[in-house]
């Protein structure tokens, strides 16, 4: 198994290793000798940008097989590594475990989902792709259901669905490269997203598939680095372990004692009071429209007249001016500032929710509602992680149909060494916060609280008010993003600021190696299933390249300049994505392989039903496409819409495959082929 | 019987089988939470173990017998055609 080009490549990635460990020890040493922290963000951001440009400098290609496929001879360990990083994006890395700090047991969804979908890729779908050996999704597809023109029609299905799909993620992606860029070098945020852009793209553009495989695998260990440094650092601080997977489950008794406790505490109960109390008199107020709305004009304008005439002090004045200024221009807007600031503060006030509880709910039917859709959530992850075209699209690289098999193992292995870390980081953090910051004094709050609380002035990711004006913190008061555990957990462990620009370093690596291989799905769908086998089939492998890396950079433009518009509902839906692609590609895939009698008719009918379900039941009960949350069918959430459009595909496949022709010769020789050992 | 399809039979018997193991695991550590959380591992609530790492080390497992499976199948699929030849 040890082929000297695996011997090359493990000593390539060594030496990597210990040279990146001495920029980190030559790092802590500058910033001990007093180098501001800012010089310390510019050098992270600047040194990995560059190491990913220089590895897409050194695998540049314009051959076809290397460009698409990285020339099929990618290790399984590699390929495993590299797939890992493709799939542990911007929002599993940074988010993930502030999504379960602040749900608990319901955010376990995630982590469940996102692994499980690998025992689909690895045993319906994975290995099968890589005996049929072609470039992309849609080819496959298309040869196997065929039809009229050569497949075109069942091809520019699946290429559209691959667009979509892959199109919403990527946004996301390089919108976090700018979040991330400018909070830790304070350049401004569409400046940051153009320089990762510009690493994306010397990757990617020179060097195709197989840059991006060597580039993601130098970036799945600084992710991995980053992602482990402060985890075992806090094991070790309150569990008294190295290995936070271990170490967090003494700490969860000892948690959920002090939640208890809190629970009970009288201060924390009159902070909620308060919010509660805020919370009604917005109700009042939303109630009381239209005539609310005037008579809070008139007194926003009355105050300020009362605030200048007994000569208040400027900032009174200012207050009382910016109040006014704030003020809701219609009665429409009032209604739905109001009602956005009853619910805010109606959340703020809820009681406090144990953290390893199960779906908790005020009643037996809440509950249930909530495992309900925590099972639609799982099932939609794991479906339509076997479904994303970024993903299948490596089964393609490993040398063999074993070593891909293999690959998916190893993909997996990766991907749990961050992913188990993940809720343990977010009860070590918990237990930290709830047993020092909370109950401490208001004067003496730890640095690393001031200096994330002043971050991100627009949308601040921390922030702490002395609601009941007890000079004490108490748990009810503090607010947390769900971006800013793990950002802030190096400096919540004590650790040096160096940590937490290799955190940094970390997520940027995390989006952008899943931008790189998003991008190239884009791409390659464009160049070689819509250019390549539909408008010019003649063309010269020179010729394809080249329009494959224009599509590629015109891609990367537009995804760039939809992130720089910070479109909030493009990242909401996201999570529809995982619907959307399970819905639309699973079925067809699957029976691809499994059943022979799937045909050409039933395939297209599969794509239809699947997509126009999914689409329409997330049109039809989410608020921010236009639905309403009464739309919702057995309560299940629209992001979730793949509970429905997977059975609706895998129905229509049935049925119409059954109605019309069985397949002719050719596909069944090709599915027999598919099946066959190598 | 043709030897690949013997060969197939046996290979989508064991995807069944472990497909069924995935479904089970998934959906029983998911329906049965709240009463397997009083339940403790090592000072784990027994669900929220499962959930947190449980299921995941059992998917890896699935896959990773699936591979080591699936090179012996294919070692036997390949027997029986020297025997044949």
């Amino acid at each position: 198994m040890r082929t000297p080009f695996f011997r090359k490549l493990q000593r390539y990635y060594t030496i990597f290793t210990s040279c990146f460990a001495m920029f980190l020890l030559a790092l802590a040493m500058l910033e001990k000798e007093g180098m501001p922290r800012l010089w310390i963000g510019y050098l992270f951001m600047f040194a990995t940008i560059i190491l990913y440009a220089a590895i897409g400098v050194i695998s540049r290609t314009s051959n076809v097989a290397e460009y698409y496929v990285a020339g099929r001879r990618v290790p399984s360990l590699f390929n495993g590594m590299a797939t890992a990083a493709d799939w542990i994006s911007a929002a599993s890395f940074i988010s993930l475990a502030g999504g379960l700090y602040l749900h608990g047991f319901d955010g376990l969804a995630y982590i469940m989902g996102w692994t499980g979908g690998y025992c689909l890729v690895a045993l319906l779908i994975g290995p099968y792709l890589r005996k049929f050996g072609q470039y992309t999704i849609p080819d496959f597809l298309a040869a196997r259901y065929g039809g009229g023109f050569q497949g075109r029609a069942v091809r520019l299905m699946a290429v559209g669905a691959t667009i979509i799909v892959s199109f919403t993620y990527v946004v996301a992606q390089i919108y976090a490269v700018g979040l991330i860029a400018s909070r830790f070098t304070g350049v401004d945020f569409s400046v940051g997203i153009f320089l990762g852009l510009a690493s994306i793209l010397v990757c990617s553009f020179l060097g195709g598939m197989r840059a991006i495989t060597w580039t993601q695998v130098a970036q799945y260990i600084i992710i991995l680095v980053a992602f482990l440094m402060p985890a075992m650092w806090l094991a070790v601080k309150h569990g008294g372990n190295p290995v936070p997977q271990v170490a967090y489950g003494k700490l969860l008794p000892k948690l959920s004692a002090r939640e208890t406790q809190l629970a009970h505490d009288e201060k924390e109960s009159e902070v909620r009071e308060v919010f509660l109390q805020r919370a009604e008199d917005f109700d009042v107020r939303l109630h009381g429209l239209p005539a609310s709305w005037d008579s809070g004009r008139l007194e926003a304008q009355h105050n300020l007249d009362m605030v200048k005439q007994r000569n208040g002090s400027l900032l009174e004045i200012r207050a009382a001016e910016r109040a006014l200024a704030d003020y809701p221009k219609t009665v429409e807007d009032a209604a739905a500032v109001w009602a956005a600031q009853r619910n805010y503060n109606l959340a703020r006030g809820r009681e406090l929710v144990k953290h390893a509880e199960p779906f908790p709910g005020a009643s037996r039917e809440q509950s249930n509602q909530k495992r309900n859709n925590f099972l639609a959530l799982v099932f939609c992850l794991m479906v339509g992680t076997a479904a994303l075209p970024h993903i299948l699209m490596r089964s393609y690289t490993t040398p063999s149909v074993q070593e891909t098999r293999v690959s998916v193992f190893w993909t997996l292995f990766f991907i749990l060494l961050v992913y188990l870390t993940i809720p343990a980081l977010a009860v070590l953090v918990k237990y930290d916060i709830y047993s020092s910051l909370v109950g401490s004094d208001f004067a003496h709050l730890p640095t690393w609280v001031s200096y994330w609380a002043n971050v991100d002035k627009a949308n601040p990711l921390l922030s702490i008010s002395d609601i009941n004006l007890d000079g004490i913190v108490q748990l009810a008061e503090i607010q947390i993003d769900s971006d800013v555990l793990v950002l802030a957990t190096p400096e919540i462990a004590g650790l040096p600021y160096v940590v937490s620009g290799l955190v940094a370093a970390g997520g940027l690596a995390a989006a952008l190696s899943t931008a790189d291989g998003l991008l190239l799905a884009i791409s390659n769908a464009l160049s070689h299933d819509v250019y390549y086998k539909i408008v010019d089939p003649q063309a010269s492998t020179q010729k394809r390249v080249t329009i494959s890396k224009l599509l590629l950079l015109a891609v990367a433009f537009i995804a760039a300049y939809a992130a720089s518009t910070k479109p909030g509902d493009i990242l909401s839906l996201v999570g529809a994505a995982f619907s959307l692609a399970a819905s639309t590609l699973f079925p067809a895939l699957v029976a691809g392989v499994f059943w022979q009698r799937a045909n050409h008719q039933g395939a297209m009918a599969a794509m239809v039903a699947g997509f126009f379900t999914c689409l329409y039941y997330m049109l039809h009960a989410n608020p921010v496409l236009g639905g309403s949350i009464s739309g919702q069918w057995f309560g299940i959430a629209a992001n979730s819409a793949g509970v429905f459009g997977v059975p609706a595909g895998l129905a229509a496949l049935v049925v119409v495959s059954l109605l019309t022709p069985a397949p002719d010769a050719r596909t069944l020789s090709l599915v027999r082929h598919i099946r066959t050992p190598e | 019987m043709d030897k690949l399809e013997r060969h197939w039979r046996r290979v989508s018997r064991m995807t069944g089988w472990l497909l069924a193991t995935w479904l089970l695991t998934t959906f029983c550590i998911i329906f049965f939470a709240r009463e397997l959380s009083g339940l403790t591992i090592f000072g784990w609530p027994l669900s929220f173990y499962l959930a947190a790492q449980g299921a995941s080390l059992i998917y890896l497992a699935i896959i990773g017998f699936y591979a080591w499976r699936m090179r012996r199948l294919e070692r036997l699929y390949r027997n029986a055609s020297e025997d044949q030849a």
